[in-house]
């Protein structure tokens, strides 16, 4: 029993310990977005402002834990990608609105909640990546993906990741339910490979030969470019934009929330407002080759080497909206089996 | 048994045990919610799929680490042979690495665009996939194959604790009887070290259906896919929680047929500690092979993997390079002492209760105290956050009633979350390596200690604790290593401003650049060896 007390005892203190730790000016994030992501911009606005950020990055669950913790959550701002997920935690009550005349006239509206609950702070393309050999067309849509000439020459990451679905959607939304199905057994049925990797794994087998086009986010390309090391897996392989004859190329956003109870809302607003400044903007555009939201912030040379797009200008919230349908028209076409 | 416990005994193990169950409780709890369909649109759809998927890699991988593991354990406990000094602790090294770095290894070295099939092209004049068949990393198979390099330690340290701990007597007996190593091996070693080796294959089970990192990286859908598709993507805890608790409920159907088919087989030994083991003197081909199976298996599970992680450590040192590292190293150790110290006194204590105790349900406590070890590593963080924050809340509370100031999230906001999450993932192992090795003592010693006089308490310290020591040390460095690498709970549960080095290297793999957590990587692991050693010389010790 001594031992039990003992290390009863232990634990209390460091639990008492942690408690107690609290320092002046700061703001919490609870992040899904990687901390490397999100440290260069970051530090920055810390060194201007003297206010620290301290952030827990998660890829799940963090939602959930922000609604248990209720008004006692020490978090002030959520950040993520996907605009489901922005949505989702609007819609669970979990944010509150920002009146803010900085960030309403950084952001463009068609990028912002309606009723300010959620913000996007940048934008980023499902692009097609393509075999500079063996694919002369640069000119596909998301259609092409089904066309039966394609058969086998297709891989794409698992279906059920975040930006494959978000694609799904803006498919349903665009044929409706019945043509978007059709569609996607059409996609499955052209796939190299079971889905599987990430973006950057689709760029190396386009390199190796396995696949010549593949579905990917702009920034996995970019960085692929910028690593020494993995430079020559793009080499062969040229980046194109989908649908620039009709719609326009699908997009998808990061954006920021304000917690419900933020307890450090003047601090964290603060941040909210620089994340949508000139500087944090193009510290975004340079470190993460995404595209900056704010009008007038150029993206990195790299990016902007790829040329000027058309983005599809369907409404993020029918994206979010056809969410489950997406899902579930994956299960039923079985599509990562 | 016969010993008279006073009220405090079960009471305090159920009392534990049922606070060890609350996460689960909370779980199943939420599975009567509403789930709006989605359980039995995925029943009509992907879910036998997925069940299918579950069950062969849940077997597989129980399966092969059983025939890893054994023989191994058995070449190293009975057998002399060269080298068997490096490899008596070299095999133990496996367990230090994360397997979702050594799935991440594989499948570069592997996959079609990796190194080996390139070359393979190259040389042989191949131009696609079409003009050849290789082993597809990202499969089945391949799952199989990465959880096993990673789990099967379990088997091997547990299996080889009990051949240890057998007398030499009884093997004596047998070659006496005219047994060949063989036979002596398959009738008695065996039949003796079945009870440690099914606790340890039981874990490798749970843990591989509790897997969620390497079946999402190799996009093999398995249950814990659904449990966090429906979770996540459809945003139904109700039908993620009921997937879980059937995942809990195939897993008790499962160890209860094992149970049940040794249940009426007790073996006892007389163990002094102080024979000396002959070990078999293996010559010529025999040694050979041993030195041979030995060397494959480290070197696959571990010396390529961990050459890897050095090579991408240097190339990346500059990106790699972190000063914050010590931290880091510090809070994984402090969490990891932490959380094993706590495992070992639970499982001793639950252990020994069912040991004493006389009642029909007294193997309960220590059994539902297990189920954490099963369940997907985020959805067990919910389930601690569950109650935790319904406590936090109350207390807050209360406090505002008394006019007091409100002290917050005291449980949940704090490293005491991460503690319990840890405690009840990781007590299922403890309690098992310690009852494999509890239920080898005797019951005369009880018998005799009771007749002298001991109070339970007394006997457990003066008797039992000593001969059990092995299990207990074999038990808390199973929990060591498994804190160091844990994820889910850390990444979950954690307060801000709290680090390990898991968490760290998981934001880089996560999206897939595990070239600038390699330096981190390294790190869990080397610090995952320290204990080993000190393990390893305690358990060689003694003989």
């Amino acid at each position: 029993m001594k031992s039990i007390t003992a290390v009863a005892a232990l634990v209390m203190t460091v639990v008492s310990s942690f408690s107690a730790m609290a320092h002046d000016e700061e703001v919490n994030i609870y992040s899904y977005r990687q901390p490397f992501l999100i440290n260069p911009v970051v530090e920055d606005f810390t060194k201007q402002t003297g206010i620290k950020v301290n952030v827990v990055f998660a890829k799940k669950g963090l939602a959930e834990r922000l609604q248990r913790e209720g008004k006692h959550t020490k978090a002030d701002l959520v950040l993520t990608t996907d605009i489901s997920r922005l949505m989702d935690l609007a819609e669970k009550g979990l944010t509150q609105p920002v009146n803010s005349k900085v960030i309403n006239s950084n952001v463009p509206s068609y990028l912002r909640d309606a009723d300010n609950q959620w913000f996007a702070l940048t934008t980023r393309v499902r692009n097609l990546y393509v075999s500079k050999d063996r694919i002369g067309d640069t000119k596909l849509t998301y259609e092409d993906l089904s066309d039966p000439k394609y058969k086998g020459k297709i891989c794409t990451r698992s279906g059920k990741h975040a930006y494959t679905v978000a694609l799904i959607s803006s498919m349903i939304a665009h044929h409706g339910y019945d043509d978007a199905k059709v569609w996607l057994e059409g996609f499955k049925a052209n796939l190299a490979r079971r889905p599987q990797g990430n973006d950057r794994a689709q760029i190396k087998a386009i390199t190796q030969g396995q696949c010549d086009i593949a579905l990917g986010n702009s920034y996995y390309f970019g960085k692929i470019l910028n690593n020494p090391k993995q430079k020559a897996w793009a080499e062969s392989v040229a980046i194109t934009f989908p649908n620039q004859q009709d719609r326009g190329a699908h997009i998808n956003v990061s954006g920021m929330v304000l917690t419900k109870y933020a307890h450090n809302k003047a601090a964290a607003i603060a941040l909210m407002e620089y994340l949508t400044s000139d500087l944090a903007q193009s510290i975004y555009a340079k470190v993460n080759m995404e595209y900056p939201v704010k009008v007038g912030i150029k993206p990195s040379p790299l990016v902007a080497s790829w040329g000027e797009f058309k983005a599809d200008k369907l409404a993020m919230s029918d994206i979010a909206k056809n969410r489950q349908l997406a899902l579930k028209m994956l299960d039923q076409v079985k599509f990562d089996l | 048994m016969f010993i008279k416990l006073n009220l405090k005994w079960p009471a305090f193990s159920w009392l534990l045990s049922l606070l060890l169950f609350l996460p689960l409780l909370a779980i199943i709890w939420q599975s009567f919610g509403d789930d709006q369909d989605i359980f039995s649109h995925l029943w009509q759809t992907v879910l036998p799929d997925y069940l299918l998927n579950t069950l062969l890699v849940v077997t597989g991988v129980a399966l092969s680490s059983m025939l890893i593991g054994v023989p191994l354990a058995w070449l190293i406990a009975m057998c002399q042979f060269p080298m068997r000094g490096f490899f008596v602790w070299a095999l133990l090294l496996p367990l230090a690495m994360p397997s979702y770095v050594v799935a991440y290894v594989y499948t570069d070295l592997l996959e079609y665009a990796g190194p080996v099939q390139t070359w393979l092209r190259a040389s042989f004049g191949w131009h696609g996939a079409m003009d050849y068949q290789f082993f597809e990393v990202r499969s089945v198979t391949g799952a199989i194959v990465m959880l096993t390099l990673v789990l099967f330690p379990y088997v091997y340290l547990l299996a080889r604790t009990a051949f240890l701990e057998q007398a030499n007597s009884l093997l004596q007996s047998a070659r006496m009887l005219g047994c060949t190593p063989w036979q002596s091996f398959t009738r008695v070693s065996l039949p003796l070290a079945r009870p440690a080796i099914a606790v340890a294959t039981s874990l490798v089970a749970m843990e591989s259906l509790a897997d969620f990192a390497v079946v999402n990286y190799f996009s093999v859908p398995t249950l814990t896919t659904a449990v966090y598709d429906t979770w996540l993507g459809y945003g139904s805890l109700a039908a993620a929680a009921r997937l879980s608790s059937l995942m809990i409920a195939v897993l008790f159907v499962l160890i209860s047929i094992e149970r049940l088919g040794r249940n009426r087989q007790q073996h006892y030994q007389k163990t002094t500690g102080q024979e000396h083991k002959d070990r078999f003197q293996l010559r010529g081909g025999k040694s050979v092979a041993a030195v041979l199976f030995c060397g494959l298996i480290f070197g696959v599970a571990f010396l390529l993997p961990f050459i890897t992680l050095i090579d991408l450590a240097i190339s990346y040192f500059d990106v790699s390079w972190n000063d914050q590292f010590i931290a880091y190293t510090y809070n994984s150790l402090m969490l990891a002492t932490i959380v094993s110290v706590i495992c070992i006194v639970i499982g001793v204590l639950l252990t020994y209760f069912k040991r004493l105790s006389n009642q029909r349900f007294s193997h309960v406590p220590a059994k539902i105290s297990t189920t954490g070890y099963a369940l997907p590593g985020t959805v067990l963080a919910i389930g601690v956050l569950i109650p935790l924050t319904f406590i936090d809340l109350r207390i807050n509370d209360l406090m505002a009633w008394l006019n007091l100031e409100e002290p917050g999230l005291i449980l949940s906001g704090t490293l005491f979350a991460i503690v319990v999450g840890y405690v009840v993932r990781f007590v299922a192992i403890a309690i098992g390596a310690v009852e494999s090795s509890l239920n080898k003592i005797t019951p005369s010693i009880d018998m005799v200690s009771t007749t002298l006089g001991l109070s339970p308490l007394k006997m457990l310290l003066k008797i039992h604790l000593p001969l059990v020591r092995k299990g207990c040390f074999a038990a808390a460095l199973l929990v060591f290593i498994e804190s160091m690498k844990e994820l889910p709970a850390a990444l979950l549960l954690r307060p801000f401003g709290f680090e390990t080095l898991a968490t760290y290297v998981y934001q880089y793999v996560s999206d897939e650049q595990l070239e600038h957590g390699a330096l981190a990587a390294i790190v869990i692991v080397v610090v995952g060896l320290i204990p080993l050693i000190f393990l390893n010389r305690s358990l060689e010790q003694q003989h």
